[in-house]
């Protein structure tokens, strides 16, 4: 029964994001507030993260290819899908629901305890569209960005690993790199990533926005909205994965 | 419309049956000044009501559960004048206020904004009218992020098409008027609670709103603060002619600002009066809740022996001792 409350409590405040702006210079400003919060914000772990995740894929798979047969290249190639299909929408998200979901749920949530969404309110702002919709907005335009970034780091990561301990030389990797890609496996990334920004944006955004109580309840909020959010990425990874390769 | 569409038939009908007995001329006339005559009576008689009773709280009932928080309150918050809301903790004073700007929804009752149900307003009318609402939180609710000068803006960027430099005249404008200079490059936690409250006080007031809620205005305040912003509260009250709500546990603040007086007990009202007449109340719950103390019991007796002209007003301390 909880479930289906805050099931329908989630989607009414969906809804009531998409209402007229009040103004859209503040809407607009506060968008481009968010995107910088969102995008720069993460932008440093992402780039860590996907340099040393393209580096290990490259090492682990090189480490388990060993029969002379198969060509060097393909660690490359294995390397590319797996960073593109797997490791940069999903990984990368993952990260993405701890640091930026936490910050929404916890923002979100000292607002309501401080009665500063009540006081948004009363000066006759839906707070949903001001405080959510520009949050979601950002996340669907930044976090893709990231996911294309995480990917091209992630497959020069694997470059500069493979080089760097001599495991295959720049040019069998580049060979590898251009053999049997499919541009559907980008589209693929993309259709996650948009997918998983939605659910880093609006499920923090749920659990802040209906915070009842003190610090301790914000932190609370804040833990259970990353935890969430990330079993629904893995959940949404699955449903995607099966509906469309 | 209804009774436009009434008005018009009326006036037809007893042209037609004029002009057969009078002539056109004088039949336009009569029938003019006759349907003028009560509608303008009823116009001066709806501004007159709409201007005295600003805001009507009728029979409000509003529980959270199986307990009900506010039973069956009917009040009247007058225009120009402080209406204060107090009570103990617990007695429904922030549930009442949070009912009559909308955060709460009354589960029976209606709340009448000068002559418009704002208990059966949509969405959108609703949005409308609380741009003409400011309300000073208990805790400030300023927004931590923004600046002083950005806090008292904000309602200007999001409901006015003013150039930066007309906002930015205004904004000093309201600052100036709760007596705060040169904290507009302040943030929220470099500026003390005083200031805050006033910072409060000029954001929600930044649009020159008919209708202001204080909840707790003196709250975590010293007593000398605490007495400038009352005169603050008093003087905005009197000067822009807005009906304010107050709703406080300050005793000072009754005597000082307390035009009209709620005193709410266990979520009912229990007397209703100005802070004059709370003097004289005969009501022991009153009485023991305002007077708690032998030193305002005293203040009290003093007060009422003044008013009765018993004691000289300009009295002296030593006579006193005497």
């Amino acid at each position: 029964m909880t479930f289906f409350t805050e099931l329908g409590r989630y989607l009414l405040m969906i809804k009531g994001m998409f209402s007229k702006p009040e103004n859209m210079k503040v809407y607009w400003k506060e968008f481009m507030h968010q995107c910088n919060d969102i995008g720069i914000g993460s932008l440093g772990i992402v780039v860590i993260i996907s340099v040393f995740m393209g580096a290990v894929s490259a090492v682990q798979t090189a480490y388990q290819l060993v029969s002379p047969v198969i060509p060097k290249s393909t660690i490359a190639q294995i390397v590319r899908d797996t960073v593109i299909l797997e490791f940069a929408p999903t990984l990368v998200c993952i990260v993405l629901a701890g640091v930026v979901g936490s910050k929404i749920a916890s923002e979100l949530g000292n607002m309501r305890v401080s009665e500063q969404i009540d006081a948004l309110e009363i000066m006759g702002i839906n707070t949903k569209a001001y405080l959510i919709m520009p949050k979601v907005a950002a996340a669907l335009v930044v976090i893709p960005m990231l996911v294309v970034i995480s990917g091209v780091l992630g497959i020069w990561g694997g470059r500069l690993a493979g080089v760097a301990s001599g495991i295959l030389s720049a040019a069998e990797y580049d060979k590898g790199l251009l053999s049997s890609f499919f541009a559907y496996n980008v589209f693929f990334a993309l259709t996650k990533a948009y997918t998983f920004a939605f659910i880093i944006s609006t499920i923090p955004a749920y659990y802040g926005y209906y915070v009842k109580g003190g610090a301790l309840e914000i932190g609370r909020s804040s833990t259970k909205s990353v935890v969430v959010s990330c079993v629904l990425i893995l959940f949404a990874d699955y449903i995607l994965a099966a509906l469309l390769l | 419309m209804y009774l436009f569409c009434l008005q018009i038939i009326y006036w037809l009908h007893y042209y037609y049956n004029n002009k057969q007995v009078a002539g056109s001329s004088t039949a336009i006339k009569q029938p003019l000044r006759r349907t003028l005559q009560p509608l303008v009576v009823c116009a001066a008689v709806k501004s007159i009501h709409q201007l005295v009773l600003m805001i009507e709280v009728k029979n409000i009932i509003k529980g959270f559960g199986d307990k009900i928080v506010i039973n069956d309150v009917t009040a009247t918050m007058q225009t120009g004048k402080c209406n204060l809301i107090i009570g103990t903790s617990g007695s429904g004073k922030t549930v009442l206020m949070k009912c009559l700007v909308g955060l709460f929804e009354p589960d029976k009752g209606e709340i009448v904004y000068s002559g418009h149900s704002f208990t059966a307003m949509g969405e959108e009318e609703r949005k409308e009218l609380r741009q003409q609402i400011g309300m000073l939180f208990q805790g400030s609710a300023l927004f931590d992020s923004m600046t002083v000068e950005q806090n008292v803006m904000f309602p200007l960027d999001m409901f006015t098409k003013w150039s930066f430099a007309e906002k930015l005249k205004r904004v000093n404008e309201v600052l100036d008027r709760v007596n705060l200079k040169d904290a507009n490059k302040k943030f929220p936690a470099e500026i003390s609670g005083g200031m805050k409250k006033r910072v409060g006080i000029a954001r929600a007031i930044v649009l020159n709103p008919k209708y202001l809620f204080c909840d707790e205005p003196n709250s975590g305040l010293d007593p000398q603060t605490s007495l400038v912003i009352d005169k603050l509260i008093k003087e905005i009250t009197t000067e822009y002619n807005i009906t304010t709500v107050v709703n406080t546990h300050d005793m000072n603040s009754v005597m000082e600002i307390g035009d009209n007086i709620l005193y709410m007990y266990q979520g009912q009202k229990e007397w209703e009066g100005t802070n004059q007449e709370i003097i004289f109340s005969k009501n022991d719950r009153l009485n023991s809740f305002i007077f708690a103390s032998e030193f305002l019991q005293d203040a009290k007796d003093m007060r009422m022996l003044e008013m009765k002209g018993k004691i000289d007003n300009n009295r002296n301390m030593d006579d006193l001792i005497k």
